[in-house]
């Protein structure tokens, strides 16, 4: 290969353009609400800290899971001017599990599995209006799904 | 990535089944060495070009996560370009038609 100076550049700035494709894609994963080790610091990440108790907003999750590893979650809301769908799950090393954001022509109704390590209190928030609304629903695991 | 998506009327039932170990990081193999994290981080859908759907994703989504979503406004011939990316950057892009 003959390498003229101005052919490295050439390639040092199209190495570099390939090298930012990843880091633009992943600019909207919350790595510290996502990250977050509590409860308690999963709700303050995602801007949920003075969340309240709706009835508009829904969480259908099993009363007792025989298998912890998959646990199946619907959250839906009736409220307007929906930013985002969160699920936590309370006692889980890392509680944030998924969010969901809002696009016109989406329905504000999902459903997901999660894993649950224990019995524990599944929680769903949904942001509209710059306000947090939350339901929630406790589940018990019989046998757990985080461990090895 | 399997799709399955279902049209009555305008509203869309779209069911997503992802491939994928979901490894959070805190599993040991046999040998007692821990298993490094390798999860779907985001996935998300446009409709020719419109981004209509995204969900970012951790450590506490199930293995071969499942997810359903339900679009408005859709109509037979809408094609819903679905991707999914994980925490070591690999991807996986799949459209379904709607009909």
């Amino acid at each position: 290969m003959n390498l003229t100076r101005r052919g490295m550049l050439k390639r040092i700035i199209a190495g570099s353009a390939v090298a930012l494709v990843p880091f633009s894609a992943f600019a909207e994963w919350m790595e510290s609400a996502f990250k977050a080790d509590s409860y308690s610091a999963a709700l303050a990440a995602i801007g949920a800290e003075g969340a309240t108790g709706s009835d508009k907003v829904k969480l259908k999750a099993p009363e007792i899971a025989e298998n912890g590893a998959v646990v199946p979650i619907q959250v839906s809301s009736t409220l307007e001017n929906i930013d985002s769908i969160s699920i936590l799950v309370e006692k889980n090393p890392t509680p944030l599990t998924a969010q969901f954001k809002m696009f016109p022509g989406l329905k504000p109704d999902f459903k997901i599995r999660v894993r649950m390590g224990e019995t524990s209190k599944v929680v769903a928030v949904v942001k509209a209006g710059g306000k947090a609304y939350t339901a929630e629903s406790e589940v018990k695991v019989t046998i757990g799904g985080c461990g090895g | 990535m399997r799709i399955k998506a279902k049209l009555k009327g305008d509203v869309a039932t779209v069911k997503l089944l992802i491939k994928h170990p979901m490894e959070s990081g805190r599993r040991k193999d046999e040998a007692g060495n821990v298993i490094p994290a390798k999860y779907v981080q985001t996935v998300t859908g446009h409709v020719a070009g419109t981004q209509v759907f995204e969900v970012n994703t951790g450590a506490g989504v199930s293995k071969n996560p499942f997810i359903q979503v339900i679009l408005t406004g859709r109509a037979v011939g809408d094609t819903i370009d679905f991707k999914w990316t994980d925490s070591s950057g690999a991807s996986e892009e799949k459209a379904v038609t709607l009909k």
